[in-house]
């Protein structure tokens, strides 16, 4: 699967992320949170194949990031980031059509447009198909976007291993859809898709994680089971105080 | 979103063309009836001189079919240009590429017969369109490289920078025109404000294969440049080559634009509202954009071309003025549009 050794990374001698080694656990769903800039969505990046590290490597399946060509790699990989503009009017459908890009080259087949069909099934915009997609609100973009990047990975099994990146995905989302959400990407890893979302909400990542990774300032300082987690841990990587505690099943994380 | 299929507009679009190249067959210094033109082309038997049909076939009909082509060469190059800068206010007159093709032009017109001579006259009649080709590339460059700050589009950047690198371009034809013996600079001032006047069949040839050689090719990539409408990153994420597809898009953008702009001058502002009609009216797709703009651009140049010489007949009007006329005020209407969509309230904005 996909794994990153001594990643440095600096823009005008800023220290952006500083000696970052991980291995991600196929089949898995991981949560990467930390305070603002600490570097999440810069790892993201990288680990995506959209920036290249100063130094350090990312391999992917046994083979170096950056010698996959383009499509080879769309055909494995998606990525959902967090700001979408589009200065031209499109339709939703068409949005979620590009998810199939890497699998046709003129006109999508019958299968394409199934998966799309399903794809927005799943996150329920398939009513809005044929709107403009600069006509949506923010949650409803953030659907759209989703829909794309599951139907990129829809054929995702155990022969063809795929990788999903999630830059803060519920950030406009209603509390419904967050967990509707989180589910969805959850069920996929079940058909062999690993999961990397960066999170901000704690509670989330703990109901659906498999593996917690806490980023402070550029390094990463802990890569733990959901278990592990402690207020000791919180309170280090966010600097503030936080209790847990056991309601019903469920762990939660609040603020005193 | 309209209802009608693309196939629809193709059709409703290409009788539009046929119609338009007929009527504007017919008008000019002189007028030459339906029945005759029906004539000329075999279909019926009404009576005409012979220097009415040496007209039709020598001037009137290289013109239009010309314009037709230099029409479809515009939209199509705003078409792309407006895909790759991801922006729906740029045009080939805007980033400097009709400028750029002109100076290389004008180059040519002053310069032509001494670098000729110091050829031996190898490079012959390639030499005006190969310096259009280099004049036109170096400008759409120069633009292109200041207005990617960062691997993204800065608009303001690139209208400035455009602005430098027309006026650049527009000065040093001025100086051309201003060193130049007093036809060719006739020549070259006329030419600066657009003018069909030259058509002839060698120019038909040059313009009509560039710019079909040209569509096809960059139909092929119309869904890279869909693809780019959410950005260079996530256009990589679905697997797109971004640095391959917008060099190899700015090369046959520039060829197409110079190849059209070193035989007719400088048309500007056609560009810029054939591809936002056809995206108001139907889709952004590009694949629709890239051949319906071809044939509503014909259409449209045609029009125009006919105005200007209905206008003044028997002399002629500079084409490049009507456009500019018609294109400014769209253009700054678009402008105020767009900037009161990215500024919305806002105190101080």
């Amino acid at each position: 699967m996909l794994s990153a050794q001594g990643i440095f990374f600096s823009v005008h001698d800023k220290n952006i992320l500083h000696d970052i080694s991980l291995r991600f656990t196929p089949g898995k769903f991981h949560a990467i949170m930390g305070q603002n800039g600490s570097g999440k969505s810069t790892l993201l990046r990288i680990l995506a194949g959209s920036e290249k590290a100063s130094s350090g490597k990312v391999m992917f399946n046994d083979k170096l990031l950056h010698h996959y060509n383009e499509r080879e790699l769309a055909r494995q990989r998606a990525v959902l980031s967090q700001h979408y503009h589009i200065s031209f009017p499109i339709s939703v459908h068409d949005v979620v059509m590009m998810g199939r890009y890497p699998f046709f080259k003129n006109a999508p087949s019958q299968k394409d447009k199934d998966i799309c069909k399903q794809a927005m099934q799943l996150m329920q915009v398939l009513d809005f198909a044929d709107r403009d997609y600069n006509t949506l609100s923010g949650g409803e973009a953030q659907k759209v976007m989703m829909s794309r990047v599951l139907s990129q990975v829809w054929e995702c099994d155990e022969s063809n291993a795929c990788i999903l990146f999630l830059d803060e995905p519920v950030s406009h989302l209603d509390i419904r859809f967050q967990h509707q959400l989180m589910q969805t990407a959850k069920a996929f890893c079940n058909k062999h898709l690993t999961v990397v979302a960066v999170l901000h909400d704690v509670n989330l990542a703990l109901k659906y994680a498999d593996e917690l990774l806490f980023m402070k300032n550029g390094r990463l300082t802990y890569n733990i089971l959901p278990h592990q987690l402690n207020e000791t841990i919180l309170e280090a990587v966010f600097d503030m105080r936080v209790k847990m505690k056991q309601v019903d099943e469920t762990l939660v994380v609040y603020t005193p | 979103m309209s209802r009608f299929s693309f196939r629809y507009y193709y059709i409703l679009l290409s009788v539009l063309l046929l119609l338009s190249l007929i009527i504007s067959a017919r008008v000019g210094a002189v007028n030459i009836s339906y029945e005759k033109i029906f004539a000329f082309l075999g279909l019926n038997n009404a009576s005409y001189s012979n220097i009415e049909e040496a007209l039709f076939w020598k001037i009137r009909i290289p013109r239009v079919i010309l314009c037709a082509f230099v029409g479809a060469a515009l939209s199509v190059s705003g078409t792309l240009m407006q895909a790759l800068f991801r922006n729906p206010i740029v045009e080939p007159g805007l980033v400097g590429t009709s400028s750029g093709a002109a100076f290389g032009a004008a180059f040519v017109f002053v310069m032509g017969s001494s670098i000729n001579a110091a050829f031996a006259n190898s490079v012959g009649p390639f030499l005006l369109p190969l310096f259009a080709f280099a004049g036109a590339l170096i400008a759409t460059l120069t633009v292109y490289k200041l207005s990617n700050v960062f691997g993204k589009t800065n608009v303001n950047t690139m209208l400035l920078a455009g602005i430098a690198v027309n006026a650049l371009a527009n000065g040093g034809t001025g100086f051309f025109s201003y060193v130049a013996r007093d036809p060719q600079a006739r020549s070259i001032t006329f030419w600066n404000l657009g003018t069909l006047s030259g058509a002839d069949w060698n120019a038909v040839y040059l313009v009509g294969i560039s710019t079909i050689a040209g569509i096809v090719i960059c139909l092929q990539y119309s869904k890279s440049l869909n693809a780019l409408l959410l950005g260079e990153d996530e256009a990589k994420y679905i697997g797109i080559n971004t640095e391959r597809l917008k060099l190899k898009v700015i090369l046959i953008n520039t060829f197409i634009v110079a190849m059209a702009t070193c035989i007719v001058g400088v048309i500007g502002f056609l560009g810029l509202i054939v591809p936002h009609v056809l995206r108001m009216i139907k889709s952004g797709d590009n694949r629709f954009l890239i051949i319906a703009s071809a044939l509503l651009g014909a259409i449209v140049l045609n029009l125009a071309d006919m105005v200007s010489r209905i206008i003044v007949a028997p002399s002629e009007f500079p084409i490049g003025i009507i456009t500019a006329f018609v294109g400014a005020p769209v253009f700054l209407f678009l402008l105020i549009r767009n900037s009161r969509k990215q500024h919305k309230g806002g105190f101080y904005a």
